[in-house]
């Protein structure tokens, strides 16, 4: 019975293995996780970041820089689609609702890692500070995956 | 009289409306075969050199991409998506030949435009002239692109793309377009249909 109950509890473990959790940061009302980016060749292009931003608390906040040490000219920027035309402007500020979830992700808003300092290399992570107006500065390592990747490959936090 | 003559001029106004209405289906109708039917061509170089047209490609689809290089969010992720659906042609993948036009050759050309799409899928080809090449090479597909200033992107300037897909037919005919964001798998049921 012991046995059982030990193989059962094994058995429940092992999707939950399969993809691990993302790390996650708190900060005021604030949960930043699902970090990620996407492997370069050398540091002459440009690097992205990735990243998923709760905000259960009552009140907005905003989300007005990105720092990390991989990059002298981190940025927000927006992929922007108009009249079939695709541009990435910068983004000054992202809004973070109350209540709300906000992605950056693919064919949206993206950290914009220009000046790379060094190559990000597929299975390293690498700090990025998230500046917010209200809940201040929230740190949260990003894991590097492949060039070829096309989200965050862990199950996002609960 | 008058009034009779008020209902006759009001019919023919809806008699010209009528025709006007039946001559822009016509017309709209005439128009889209013939946009079906156009064929974009290029000369643009590889790597090595080497020139390339669209009768290189001929006998098999080409899925062609226009990009550049410092473009880390809609260009990996079409190319990602490329990559996905060489891979699940199998053995059919022989039959398409994916293409990625550079519209910042220059740069392009000096940071590797092989090197980086070969970490995407080894059969993509980049294609990389100089400017004029390449301006026509846009205009032949008819799309737009468009060197922007800014000191927000690397080295002070970006470029504005068309971000589709577009698929080229054997006989190097236009096909259709995909739209940024199409999944890889409406992409490969809708090659896997045609070969
Ligand atoms: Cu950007």
């Amino acid at each position: 019975m012991k046995r059982f109950a030990i193989v059962l509890g094994l058995a429940v473990m092992l999707p939950l293995a399969a993809a691990a959790e993302c790390a996650s940061v708190s900060a005021g009302d604030l949960t930043v996780t699902g970090a990620w980016s996407r492997a370069t060749i050398g540091t002459a292009r440009p690097a992205v970041f990735y990243v998923e931003i709760r905000n259960d608390g009552e009140t907005g906040d905003r989300l007005t820089g990105i720092d990390t040490p991989v990059a002298a000219m981190p940025m927000l920027h927006r992929t922007v689609v108009k009249d079939g035309v695709a541009s990435m402007p910068h983004a000054e500020a992202i809004d973070i609702p109350a209540g709300e979830t906000v992605s950056l992700a693919p064919g949206g808003y993206h950290g914009m890692l220009m000046e790379l300092t060094a190559p990000l290399a597929e299975g390293e992570t690498f700090p990025v500070v998230l500046r917010f107006e209200r809940a201040g500065s929230v740190e949260i390592d990003a894991p590097v995956l492949s060039i070829r990747a096309q989200g965050a490959e862990c199950d996002a936090a609960g | 009289m008058n009034l009779r003559r008020i209902r006759l001029v009001l019919w023919a106004l809806v008699a010209v409306a009528l025709a006007g209405v039946l001559a822009l289906q016509w017309a709209g109708r005439r128009r889209e075969p013939s946009q079906a039917a156009f064929r974009p061509d290029f000369a643009l170089q590889d790597a090595a050199g080497r020139t390339y047209g669209m009768e290189d490609f001929r006998g098999r689809l080409a899925l062609v991409f226009f990009g550049f290089t410092n473009c880390p969010d809609v260009c990996p992720t079409t190319m990602s998506e490329v990559a996905l659906v060489m891979n699940d042609l199998g053995s059919e993948a022989d039959k398409v030949q994916p293409l990625f036009i550079s519209m910042d050759p220059q740069r392009d050309r000096g940071q590797g435009l092989s090197e980086y799409l070969a970490a995407f899928h080894p059969a993509i080809l980049g294609l990389a002239g100089d400017g004029a090449a390449t301006q026509a090479a846009a205009e032949s597909f008819r799309i737009h692109f468009e060197r922007e200033e800014s000191p927000a992107a690397p080295d002070g300037y970006t470029m504005s793309h068309s971000p589709g897909l577009f698929l080229i037919g054997p006989d190097g005919e236009w096909l259709r377009q995909f739209p940024h964001e199409t999944p890889a798998a409406e992409i490969l049921a809708d090659i896997q249909e045609r070969i």
